[in-house]
């Protein structure tokens, strides 16, 4: 992708304060995001992908998570860049529902119980577009049929609770595309799905994005998900992003051992039976993931890597540059 | 041929209602009836309202069954008083899904490990505290973590820490609800494999809940897939994954996104919701979603058939379902 980036984080640094210490939940981050295409998070509990998707909204509580160094660029329907960082609580107000919106893991927790879902799928119209009532209350419905709710007009009357899981995470897509937003971000939006109905929504998502030209940064720890939805992946460790590439790049030949593992430890259908027949375990990363708070020295992921020699102790290892725009934050990278 | 250690006959749960709400009643499980054999591992996979967990929980008489009879050991568990069934529950466990929310904050895991061996009056004090260390160092935790607490440790921890609270009674059959659905994609596999292993080493008979189809093929010697509280399929795993039978157990092994983008993607994408289970359709619950449903379907309750030997559907639709 060479067209000029909607979305570009640059050395991006997000502290906490927690106890009166600072930790570093996503640091030295540099990513972007072209038009049209799907950018995919993925990692553990921890890594710091919801963070970075958080701060890319301005929506992680001031005065907690904040921004210590670095920019968030972002392009919106005007055309021009600007720092999402430096904006003030209104100029986000602005764009947030408008040129980015977000759709979360649980559809209830995004929808307010007490209002109809077509007022909900209405209101970013009315405030962001200045649609009248009317207006945004047929948009909605049709908003409704295009992310495959059948009998839109009687279901735009009904409240969160009376539809399924499914439909709500529907209806949250029908919100987050009211205003035709540029960039969509989507943290972890099937996980609680079961995966008859996952299978619909990426299937929704993909041919949403495809008629609508939005962006997508997609958050997830599914690696299968991963596989199906996304143009490039950037897998995150402990804060950092430890490798990135196109998906078919680093699906075929991941150049960090943390990829690899991850990769392996995902039992694969239908090859677990011969792994059982042979009485051999399912690969596993060792260990469990670092805290935050005191991160080891060197790479991160050095305690728990087959490949860790002393030097990876030493210093974090920079992003190195293995080939076809895929890079790898390990010193060993070309000999695994 | 040897007797099942566990034999579940037409167990039906229905809930009703709470209290004065007009709502209908649930039917979480409809004429259910399997096998679990001594030393084997039987996996229930479904999604939500399958009816997985209500099984579970129905085994051990943590809820009550609405009809139907769980065979334990040749024992009818549904008829027994609650001081027999306690003592029989010395012989099940229980592994839950959520390593936080199941162990307590203020006991040591020590005294979590042991409560269990104290209700069942086993051993003198010593001995329980025996066991109860040889269980935590058979899900390979250190000694000192006898005197810690429940927060000292990760997800992954704490769910060995439930496993060998089961373990350390010594049971007969374990049902292990969702053990590894909570925790990081890294951790599962290192549990997976640690159950496999206890499993194979203490010959355990296991009723394994997940609605992770590849782990269930790694872990379970029999499958059976569930679908609003209805059996549609049995199978051993090697025969279900290479060659399942029912549609349902078809579109629910094609929807799983495989980690491969190279493979070609021809997924077949199920129409619809997951009806209700206070309202479920007449037939053949999976009809409504079916891609060969047809008018018979709505009739019929699919029995379930043998197919080939061991290998069990529930669907008239044999020109199509093979």
């Amino acid at each position: 992708m060479h067209a000029t980036p909607i979305l570009d984080i640059s050395g991006l640094k997000m502290v906490f304060r927690i106890g009166g210490r600072e930790v570093a939940a996503v640091q030295d981050l540099n990513l972007t995001i072209a038009p049209g295409e799907t950018l995919a998070l993925v990692g553990e509990s921890g890594s710091g992908k919801s963070v970075t998707s958080l701060s890319v909204m301005g929506l992680l509580p001031r005065g907690v998570g904040q921004v210590a160094e670095g920019s968030i660029l972002f392009r919106g329907k005007a055309g021009q860049a600007q720092d999402l960082t430096k904006l003030d609580t209104e100029g986000m107000r602005q764009i947030r529902g408008n040129d980015i919106a977000m759709v979360f893991q649980e559809p209830m927790t995004s929808l307010n119980p007490v209002y109809t879902i077509g007022e909900q799928i209405a209101e970013p119209m009315r405030i962001h577009l200045g649609r009248s009532h009317k207006d945004a209350a047929a948009a909605a419905i049709k908003l409704l049929a295009d992310v495959g709710i059948p009998d839109p007009e009687r279901r735009a009357k009904q409240y969160p609770h009376e539809l399924s899981g499914g439909m709500r995470q529907r209806a949250t897509i029908a919100m987050a595309l009211a205003c035709d937003p540029v960039l969509l971000i989507a943290d972890e939006p099937t996980t609680a799905l079961d995966v008859t109905i996952q299978a619909q929504i990426l299937d929704l998502l993909q041919k949403l994005q495809a008629e609508r030209g939005m962006a997508v940064l997609f958050v997830t720890h599914n690696l299968g998900v991963v596989a199906e939805i996304a143009n490039r992946v950037a897998v995150m460790y402990a804060g950092r992003v430890v490798e990135t590439g196109t998906v078919a790049d680093v699906f075929a030949r991941p150049r960090h051992p943390y990829t690899i593992g991850l990769m392996r430890s995902v039992p694969k259908l239908g090859e677990a039976t011969e792994l059982k027949r042979k009485g051999i375990p399912l690969p596993t990363i060792a260990g469990s993931v670092p805290s935050l708070v005191q991160l080891p020295q060197g790479c991160s992921f050095a305690p728990r890597c087959p490949f860790a020699i002393d030097a990876c102790r030493a210093d974090v290892p920079s992003l190195y540059e293995t080939g076809n725009g895929q890079k790898s934050r390990c010193i060993r990278w070309q000999e695994i | 041929m040897e007797e099942p250690l566990l034999s579940v006959r037409g167990l039906t749960k229905h809930f009703k209602p709470a209290g004065f709400s007009r709502g209908s009643v649930v039917r979480a499980l409809e004429d259910v009836s399997f096998n679990v054999p001594r030393g084997k591992v039987v996996g229930l996979v479904g999604e939500s309202g399958s009816g997985k967990t209500t099984i579970g929980r129905s085994v051990l008489r943590l809820i009550e069954p609405t009809s139907g009879e769980v065979r334990f050991n040749g024992t009818d568990l549904t008829k027994l008083s609650a001081a027999e069934m306690r003592r029989q529950r010395k012989s099940m466990q229980y592994i839950f899904q959520d390593p936080f929310a199941s162990l307590s904050p203020r006991m040591t895991i020590g005294q979590i490990l042991t409560e269990g061996l104290e209700i069942q009056r086993a051993g003198t004090r010593q001995e329980r505290t025996q066991r109860a260390k040889a269980a935590l160092a058979a899900v390979d935790l250190p000694a000192d973590a006898f005197d810690r607490y429940a927060h000292e440790f990760s997800g992954g921890q704490r769910q060995r820490i439930g496993i060998a609270r089961a373990l350390a009674l010594e049971p007969q059959l374990i049902v292990a609800d969702e053990p590894v659905s909570a925790l990081d994609v890294s951790i599962q596999a290192q549990i997976v494999n640690l159950l496999r292993d206890l499993q194979i080493r203490l010959g355990l008979t296991m009723l394994f809940i997940s609605h992770d189809l590849a782990v269930v093929e790694y872990i379970c010697d029999t499958v059976i897939v569930l679908y609003l509280g209805r059996i549609m399929e049995i199978a051993s795993s090697e025969a279900l994954y290479a060659d399942p039978r029912h549609p349902y157990t078809r579109a629910l092994l094609s929807a799983i996104p495989s980690p491969d983008p190279a493979k070609s993607r021809t997924r077949q994408i199920l129409k619809g919701d997951i009806p209700s289970p206070a309202n479920p359709p007449s037939g053949c619950v999976f009809r409504t979603r079916c891609p060969h449903a047809a008018e018979q379907c709505a009739r019929v309750v699919p029995p379930l058939e043998e197919v080939s030997p061991g290998h069990f559907k529930a669907c008239i639709r044999h020109d199509v379902s093979g």
